[in-house]
């Protein structure tokens, strides 16, 4: 998705991969180190972030001298649907922190439904309803979900 | 073995009286219902269920209990197999040829063939626990922290290597997977460790909103707009379930392999479900002789941790029970609930509640046998889920995704955990790197860390400790033969039949 090249995508990964490594070994590092027989909290993730960049390393170079072979079918990004899914998710939170479990439900479905380009407002509304109902049903009624169905603020 | 026998019937009539017995049907339905549902796990479901326990006798209570657990683990598997969504971890290993059956129109064959290995690897599992359970606890006692890093350890190199492609891609994942399993409060020093500054990450990540995020979400973000059923071919009959008689030889040995490997894995306490599904899958490629039809629908690779993480789950409740160690989040649920109910899990248990404890395991058989009956009329009910068309069916998971997941801990916060681990898997998605070894770093890690730990303390700081115990040595010994065939037949690109054949070496000892 990123590039067009299995070589040049293990090289990010790879990059990636020792970024990780290196900032947690760095975050870690302003924990306790301790000693080999007494360990602090430190001194388990050095080692862990140590070896992740090492791998990350060896990814990039091992990239380096694989033979370049194109990707088959380069994706389109799907901008929408991606922003959509994942703003559903978000408003699942917000509006179930503050509105509660019935609107809540309805944003999720709603929401991430029109991240699907084959369905319309209409559709997406009709949908979202149905897993309210389902909702009230399974969940708070049957399984007693600890969000009220309702609540201000 | 009279007295096993003896006690066993006792069981079966601690299990057979009406009203136990409907507590474990009414388990078993449930379970199976809601870990059909996408989302939810066998984890959440009983989280959810668990409260109408506290005011139920212990009996019934924990036969319920466990009826909801198996339940919800075949459950889960119908929904890695159609959906390719693994709502408890250790199908993640399912869905890596399950599903791909399902997208060629043979997910009916690979649930039946689910089925008949979960039922023969299950009844393995019990026939194991009755006969085998002093034997067993007296190895598991031969376990000290040296041994339970160095078998972890393995696991964690093994596990990682059955990764498609690049093994390196699959140690990297791992151990991104380990440093998420460390996020959160330090058990030993009580220091908060990655949690930058956010007071709900001291509790850990929850591995439910993980697995949801990496397998869930993480599909829907590379999916949507691309998909317009969830599989591609949707001829799915009623009659494609009973698998061939060809497919049925086709699957047995792995299946028995599988039930060996649950059995011998479960009788270890810390070593969960998961690690054992890896290892399963990963041995039945090694000996394939066409390996390379793996994670393309091999039907062995859905028999053989199906099996696996059948007998396990039998297997472990003996840790579980006997030593108060439980094989994984699942089992410390039921921990959970014992406790709750003022059961004190020790080697006590076993002689001063014997009803409970034989009445259990007697339970496993007739809820394995609900389980079928149950199935047989209700998978059309099951795949019928296919002809969902994926628009409807996405917004819908990720809504049960999202209530599954709240539900756990009724934190909204884990929720976000969700989204946030949806976006990194779906980023090392399109970068081509596997991301259900993350998961079992995450499980693996905190038990590995607590270990290595304690090991070093107990030797005063002295590395050698894990190369001068036999056990451990012999684990050891396993992963470095796994290290060098890696190095030396991974930079080529191709992998022999022989690093398994180590793994296995190691397993014997």
């Amino acid at each position: 998705m990123l590039n067009p090249t299995s070589k040049t995508r293990d090289f990010w990964g790879g990059a990636l991969v020792t970024l990780l490594g290196l900032g947690a070994m760095l975050e870690a590092s302003t924990y306790r180190l301790g000693t080999l027989g007494r360990m602090g909290p430190g001194f388990f993730p050095i080692a862990v972030g140590a070896v992740l960049a090492l791998v990350g390393l060896c990814l990039m170079i091992s990239a380096r001298f694989a033979a370049a072979e194109p990707r088959s079918v380069a994706l389109a990004p799907e901008w929408r649907g991606w922003l959509l899914i994942c703003l559903g998710i978000v408003s699942f939170v917000l509006v179930g922190r503050y509105g509660g479990l019935l609107p809540a439900t309805f944003a999720i479905v709603f929401i991430s439904a029109l991240a699907d380009r084959a369905n319309s407002i209409a559709t997406a509304t009709v949908l979202a309803l149905a897993l309210v109902a389902v909702c009230v049903v399974i969940f708070w009624w049957f399984l007693r979900i600890q969000l009220p169905l309702f609540r201000w603020g | 073995m009279e007295e096993s026998l003896q006690n066993l019937w006792f069981g079966f009539g601690v299990a057979l009286e009406p009203h136990n017995l409907m507590w474990s049907f009414f388990g078993v339905l449930i379970g199976n219902m809601i870990g059909v549902l996408p989302g939810m796990g066998a984890l959440s479901t009983i989280s959810i269920l668990l409260p109408l326990t506290y005011t139920m006798q212990p009996v019934p209570a924990i036969l319920m209990l466990a009826g909801i657990f198996y339940g919800s683990q075949y459950g889960g598997a119908i929904g890695a197999i159609l959906l390719n969504m693994p709502s408890h971890p250790p199908h993640a290993v399912t869905c890596l040829d399950g599903y791909p059956m399902t997208k060629q129109g043979k997910g009916g064959t690979a649930l039946g063939i689910t089925m008949i290995s979960s039922f023969f690897a299950a009844s393995f599992g019990i026939t194991v626990m009755v006969f085998a359970s002093p034997l067993l606890v007296r190895i598991a006692f031969k376990f000290g922290p040296a041994e339970m890093f160095s078998i972890m350890l393995l696991g964690l190199i093994a596990g990682s290597t059955m990764a498609r492609g690049s093994p390196l891609k699959g140690v990297a994942m791992t151990l991104v997977g380990v440093l998420i399993g460390m996020v959160g409060t330090d058990i030993n020093s009580g220091a908060p460790r990655f949690t930058f500054g956010l007071v709900e990450l001291m509790d850990h990540v929850e591995l439910v909103a993980l697995a949801m995020g990496l397998f869930g979400v993480a599909d829907f973000l590379r999916n949507v707009n691309r998909l317009e059923f969830v599989g591609t071919k949707m001829a799915v009959r009623f009659r494609d379930m009973r698998p061939s008689l060809a497919e049925l030889r086709q699957a047995f040995f792995p299946m028995v392999r599988g039930t060996l490997i649950g059995t011998l894995f479960g009788a270890m306490p810390g070593t969960g479900p998961t690690i054992t599904t890896f290892i399963a899958y990963a041995v039945e490629r090694k000996v394939s002789r066409t390996p390379e039809r793996f994670g393309h629908g091999a039907l062995e690779g859905v028999a053989a941790p199906e099996a696996a993480s059948h007998s396990k789950t039998q297997v472990d409740f003996i840790p579980t029970m006997s030593l108060g160690i439980p094989g994984d989040a699942v089992m410390a649920l039921l921990l959970g609930a014992l406790l709750i109910q003022g059961i004190q899990p020790g080697p006590q248990l076993i002689r001063e509640h014997a009803d409970l404890f034989w009445g259990l395991i007697a339970s496993f058989w007739v809820g394995n046998v609900i389980l079928i009956l149950l199935n047989v009329p209700l998978i059309g009910v099951w795949v019928k889920l296919l002809a969902v068309p994926y628009r409807f069916l996405f917004p819908s998971a990720l809504f049960f995704i999202a209530v599954g997941v709240y539900s756990t801990n009724s934190s909204l916060f884990d929720v976000m955990e969700v989204l946030f681990f949806g976006v990194v898997g779906a980023l090392f998605m399109a970068l081509e790197f596997p991301i259900a070894p993350i998961i079992l770093g995450f499980v693996l890690g905190p038990l590995m860390e607590e270990n290595f730990r304690r090991a070093l303390v107990l030797s005063h700081g002295d590395l050698a400790v894990f190369f001068q115990r036999p056990i451990s040595l012999g684990f050891m010994a396993a992963c470095g033969l796994l290290v060098f065939w890696l190095a030396a037949f991974g930079l080529r690109g191709r992998l022999g039949a022989a690093p398994m054949r180590a793994v296995r070496v190691g397993d014997g000892e």
